[in-house]
């Protein structure tokens, strides 16, 4: 097995021979000392430690920002990594030009995390505009600017039409294909390619983590509080990574990030795609996927009460074959799943909009962007001629699982959706939940706003503009 | 007089929007932190052992699961200090160790070095430390009706308010709760001890107090302070969480590196930072006020409740500023002000940016806000009824007269530059129609008094060398946090020499250079460092132009330093050239300039006196829109104007307005610190505690700086202070969001809002406004 993982920096092949659990953030900055890349708060929210990470995608290389401090040194193998330090070449690149004149950075602390979050952009995208821009910039927090000269840096970027990363050419990819696995110090990192491989390896290895994104295991990595003895990624699972389509359905394979999600369902289910966009951040959702989201059964996680909603089913495999099931059965208690110690979350299906359906998702957070919610409603009702034939609501936030509102449906079904069945709704909401206390909300509040989002619910299929970020 | 007076000197670098000194090394990640600095050969990495408990008895603490570890170097706590366990800025008995009695989750209790930063990371949750649980004080409230105080409480009075306010045809009261805020600069709490020969210390340390930090560690140390060295070269943000926070770190780095003989970082990982380290004070105010029909304010009362936490710290001097800016822009005829430092079991809170300014400010807009609303007045007639003025006087309750007032200069231009009728109209307008989603605008001005309270803190010092080829070494006692202090400064010495910005090489702060200096705080940075450093710059000057009136022939008067030469008549030399002929004659080219601020005293005792030098004048128009279904809001808009005197870098100050705003607004709207009912702070990191973000700040937000206005004090150039002032300006996203609150009642009722407003404090405060109307309407039945 190897012990050498295997990837490119800045441009050039470059092997470590580590633990395949270090966050990429530590070895950067002792091991080749680029220390431009910074830890701020090592849970992914801060951004200063913001990176790109490359992927061969058809004759180029795509490249997305991620979070360093949270990433692990195995999931860099087979990919290429860029720095802060890898954009300027013997001139700042123009993002870096742009910031250094437009008085963009004071401290500059953040500023690294910046400019590599605004370089993806400008790689990524040629004209973005503010939404774009707010987008990109979504992960990384500035506490000295206001973000007014950053916003301006980056139009100017945009203005003159983006701007490349430093060139690498895809062919160098041939030599660069993921290993199978990579080993050591008592750490090994397993990169199955197939199904079957990990289904296999799943069997073999039930204690080994399922890794995804890592977006939320990473968080108690980048604090020291856990060791990865051996790890199963699903990032390289062929069957996994696929999204697919049929008549009646879209089905996302487990290992689709969020982003690779947001762009297939904004036509679909525009209100899920903007839920989506406040998803973390730009880096979270380039390394978290769908199926890790739904794996981690956090209670405040903001896909699943989207996709119960919608009506989407889960589909579990192992190597004794597969189950599907509706995802409001997937979950059982906080943090307990129908998962079996040899099965795998293989892919999600959504049912495509019907006629005379709407669909909206609302999130409530202290802030707009990159913030948890503190309560997410989904709200999901079919129509005919004015009468409502089906509803589906489901929550995040109210109880220890996103759980469905079966009775404030009830309220709605059958009735023409008026005033009067927004308040059976609404006060079926209130006697179905009993939330906790915390930091993002009391119970009063969530079970009040719970109720309310139903108002804005019914306002919102009727034209108004319901959210104060729409105005 | 003529050249050494500042503003007389014709200036070509001073008033030039220049880019901050780093910017270019920013945004290439070349910029280095102290965690960048290479790190010497054994190199310990330290961790903190934090108490998992609000209060207890420390019994015992056992470090023998983390002595086994391989790589670690030891375990130190109270008990090892060599000198004095303390770390207190003001008062003695503030110890960097616990001894006795843990006092707040988070408290720092011992110290683990090892080969690595994860292996000392790790050991420090594996000593164990027997805490026997005492009962702890969470409450401010509560801490006040135990009589439980840190200090004792400090009390502004001018005439009798109470009989004032009896007297008064309508009287108004009410309790306001304001939150805390967590500093939240992106580079946590650091330093690197380097110990040296005979018992020296080298300290680099992210810290805006060099000096204190000397001092302390070589109190800690038990040596003298000419033993220790502190260095600064920039801090990842500082805000006030790194005045006197920061010896905390640097303390027990120092300790280590004592102990081992070997350098030693200590680097706080997030949440230790945020449960171990003090921030902003929350409040709780109880008011009470008597005014006229017009809303002109007869007199007031007001008791501030503080969170000091569990030690005094800075607590004293938070409360002095919040008691001399109550007044905030309005002349209160009888006042009385008092101020109680509660002793809480949670972490002690410390200075931040405005340092008790922006509570006292709050208050005091959050009352003229309820009297207008009411009496039904216009919350804008009823400030400039009460603006300090002609018609109603010009002296503070604390005695110190307010002789440059811009206050009704920068309302009237920023309410024209906001188009204010016109859109006070169209957001009446929205409001009437859209039940759900309201508009909500308002202006406030802000006056804000610069200087430390503490008269003697109002000092500084420069050191300036010019070699022999021309090029200038500049140290100042000044650090740089991202504020621009550093080019401010080097353009300041560059104007008095006629020199290239780049001829003037700004260095780390350094204890060394310059002695005894005070924290670079309370927004006095420029005036305090940039004076001295124009004095030391002028000295040599003088002797220059000396030498340079010998060489010519000429009178000194004559003599005319321009774009790196120095010219007599037709004829000139380089700047470098009369250095060289300076040290041929040797004339001394090395300068310390020393500067106190004049005209300022202050009488602790009586709360009276002139403490401020001078103030600076703001105001702001801000538009929100709030959703009353969820409690969740938006700033649409801001317009500010700021009063900066004659500015040293315009493009510098404009970024500290902008910045300020923003912090300001968050403080107020989406960041709010958390404890759960034993004392543990919940929100310690950036996934709970949240700072704006670029999509916070107002789509259209329009700073301007005041134009022509030379401060009438002889500042640096004319210049005034910008650090802080802007950051009260967020008041006025908060005032809008009770604006838009107060539309539900078409603006007759005065909203019950506490700070910050969160969507869920929103969402409460519009209940009540519902529940009140309510009972008025059944009351009216």
């Amino acid at each position: 097995m190897s012990q050498t993982i295997k990837f490119f920096l800045n441009g050039q092949k470059q092997l470590a021979s580590v633990r395949p659990d270090m966050t990429v953030l530590d070895w950067l900055r002792s091991a080749p000392r680029l220390t431009g890349t910074k830890e701020g708060c090592a849970e992914g929210d801060c951004g200063a430690c913001s990176v790109l990470i490359g992927d061969p995608a058809g004759d180029s290389v795509r490249y997305h920002a991620a979070n360093s401090c949270i990433l692990a040194m195995g999931q860099l193998d087979g990919r290429a990594i860029v720095t802060v330090e890898g954009l300027k070449t013997e001139i700042l690149h123009p993002v870096q030009a742009a910031m250094a004149e437009n008085g963009s950075s004071q401290c500059g602390f953040c500023t690294p995390g910046i400019v590599i979050s605004l370089a993806g952009l400008a790689a990524s995208t040629a004209h973005p505009g503010d939404h774009e821009i707010h987008d990109a910039l979504a992960g990384n927090l500035c506490r000295c600017t206001g973000y007014r000269p950053i916003v301006e840096a980056a139009r100017k970027v945009a203005g003159a039409g983006g701007a490349p990363i430093p060139s690498l050419e895809v062919t160098a990819f041939a030599e660069m294909e993921p290993q199978k696995a990579v080993s050591a110090d008592g750490s090994t990192f397993h990169q199955p390619q197939t199904l079957a491989d990990l289904l296999q390896l799943r069997k073999d290895r039930p204690d080994a983590l399922l890794l995804g994104g890592g977006t939320d295991l990473g968080v108690a990595l980048a604090d020291y509080h856990t060791d990865w003895d051996e790890v199963i990624s699903l990032a390289h699972v062929r069957e996994m990574r696929a999204i697919g389509e049929t008549d009646n359905y879209l089905s996302f394979g487990a290992a689709v990030t969020w982003e690779e999600v947001l762009a297939r369902v904004a036509g679909s289910y525009p209100s899920f795609a903007t839920l989506i966009r406040r998803f973390g951040s730009t880096q979270i959702r380039s390394m978290g996927t769908i199926g890790g989201n739904i794996g981690t059964a956090s209670p405040i996680g903001d896909g699943p009460p989207a996709l119960i909603a919608l009506g989407a089913d889960v589909e579990l495999a192992s190597l004794n074959g597969r189950r599907f099931m509706a995802l409001e059965d997937f979950f059982l208690d906080y943090r307990k799943t129908e998962l079996r110690a040899d099965e795998v979350i293989a892919s999600v299906s959504i049912p495509k909009p019907k006629p005379g359906q709407d669909f909206r998702v609302y999130k409530i957070s202290k802030r707009y962007d990159q913030d948890i919610s503190t309560v997410c409603a989904a709200f999901s009702v079919t129509r005919e001629d004015g009468q409502v034939r089906s509803a589906r609501i489901a929550f995040g936030g109210m109880a220890a699982t996103p759980r469905r509102a079966v009775a404030a449906e009830q309220a709605l079904v059958g009735t023409q959706f008026d005033a009067k069945a927004v308040e059976a709704c609404a006060a079926a909401i209130t006697a179905t939940f009993k939330p906790l206390d915390d930091w993002r909300g009391s119970a009063d509040y969530r079970l009040q706003v719970a109720a309310n989002l139903v108002e804005r619910f019914w306002r919102d299929v009727s034209g108004e503009t319901v959210e104060v970020m729409a105005l | 007089m003529t050249d050494n007076t500042p503003h007389t000197v014709q200036r070509s670098i001073v008033g030039k929007g220049i880019a901050h000194d780093s910017a270019a090394r920013h945004v290439a990640g070349e910029a280095n932190y102290i965690d960048d600095m290479p790190e010497l050969p054994g190199t310990l990495h330290a961790a903190f052992v934090l108490s998992p408990v609000a209060h207890g008895r420390l019994k015992s603490i056992d470090p023998a699961q983390a002595l086994a570890m391989e790589g670690v170097a030891g375990v130190w706590w109270a008990r090892d200090v060599p000198g004095h366990n303390e770390v207190g800025p003001i008062l003695h008995g503030e110890t960097l160790f616990a001894e006795d009695i843990v006092d707040h989750e988070g408290r720092v209790i011992a110290v683990v070095a090892a080969r690595d930063f994860e292996t000392a990371y790790r050991a420090a949750k594996k000593v164990k430390v027997d805490i026997e649980p005492l009962e702890p004080v969470l409450d401010i409230e509560e801490a006040h009706r135990r009589r439980s105080y840190v200090l004792p409480p400090q009390e502004v009075i001018d005439g009798d308010a109470a009989t004032a306010i009896a007297g008064a045809p309508h009287v108004f009261s009410g309790t306001l709760h304001m939150g805390g805020q967590d500093h939240f600069y992106l580079e946590t709490q650091i330093a690197y001890a380097i110990p040296g020969e005979n018992g020296e210390m080298l300290v680099h340390s992210s810290t805006q107090h060099p000096t204190e930090v000397q001092h302390h560690v070589a109190l800690i140390l038990g040596l003298h302070a000419n033993a220790v060295e502190c260095q600064v070269r920039r801090m990842g943000g500082g805000f006030g969480g790194k005045e006197s926070q920061a010896t905390i770190i640097a303390g027990a780095a120092a300790l280590v590196a004592a102990k081992t003989g070997k350098p030693c970082k200590l680097r706080l990982k997030r949440r230790d930072d945020m449960a171990g380290t003090g921030k902003r004070h929350d409040y709780v105010a109880n008011w009470k006020v008597g005014v006229d029909s017009r809303g002109r304010i007869r007199g007031l009362d007001v008791e501030y409740l503080a969170r000091a936490g569990n030690l005094p710290d800075l607590t004293g001097p938070v409360i002095t500023r919040t008691l001399t800016h109550t007044d905030n822009a309005y002349h209160i005829p009888h006042a009385r002000f008092i101020g109680h430092a509660c002793k809480t079991n949670t972490v002690s809170n410390t200075a931040f940016r405005g340092f008790g300014g922006p509570q006292g400010i709050l208050t005091i807009e959050n009352i003229i806000d309820t009297i207008a609303r009411e009496l039904q007045l216009d919350p804008n007639n009823v400030r400039a009824i009460n603006y300090y003025g002609d018609e109603t006087g010009a002296v503070t309750p604390y005695g110190q007269p307010v002789e440059d007032n811009r206050l009704i200069e920068v309302t009237e231009a920023v309410l024209a530059s906001a188009d204010w009728r016109q859109r006070r109209a169209e957001i009446d307008a929205h409001n009437a129609v859209n039940p759900v989603i309201r508009r909500g605008l308002a202006m406030m001005p802000v006056k804000f008094g610069i200087s430390f309270n503490l008269t003697s803190l109002n000092q500084a010092g420069a050191l300036v060398h010019v070699y022999l080829d021309g090029s200038i070494f500049l140290n100042h006692g000044g650090t740089e946090m991202g504020q621009g202090l550093f080019v401010k400064v080097a353009q300041v010495v560059a104007e008095v020499f006629q020199v290239e910005l780049d001829m003037v090489r700004i260095s780390s702060t350094a204890t060394g250079k310059v002695p005894n200096t005070s924290a670079t705080a309370a927004s006095t940075g420029s005036d305090l460092n940039g004076m001295a450093a124009f004095k030391a710059a002028t000295a040599i000057k003088a002797r220059m132009t000396a030498v340079a009136a010998e060489h010519f022939g000429v009178q000194e008067g004559t003599i005319v330093y321009r774009e790196g030469r120095v010219h007599a008549d037709n004829e000139s030399i380089s700047f470098g050239e009369l250095a060289k002929m300076a040290w041929l004659k040797r004339v001394q080219l090395s300068e310390a300039g020393h500067y106190a601020t004049p005209k300022i005293h202050w009488d602790g005792k009586a709360m009276k006196g002139r403490p401020f030098f001078y103030f600076t004048y703001g105001a702001a128009v801000t538009e929100v829109a709030v959703d009353t279904l969820t409690g969740e809001t938006r700033c649409l808009r801001a317009d500010i104007l700021q009063d900066v005197g004659s500015p040293l870098n315009p493009a510098i100050d404009l970024g500290q307005i902008e910045g300020a705003f923003v912090q300001g607004m968050g403080w107020l709207t989406c960041e709010e610190l958390w404890w759960d009912k034993t004392g543990r702070l919940r929100t310690v990191g950036p996934s709970t505690y949240k700072i704006p973000g670029s999509r916070d700040v107002p789509p259209e937000f329009n700073v301007r700086i005041l134009d022509n206005a030379p401060n009438r004090e002889e500042t640096v150039f004319r210049s005034k202070a910008i650090g802080e002032p802007p950051l009260m300006l967020g008041v006025s996203v908060w005032l809008a969001i009770r604006d838009a609150i107060a539309s539900l009642a078409q603006g007759a009722v005065a909203p019950r809002l506490d700070a910050p407003a969160t969507p869920e404090n929103v969402l409460r405060a519009v209940n009540a406004l519902k529940q009140r109307m309510k009972k008025d309407a059944d009351d009216s039945r």
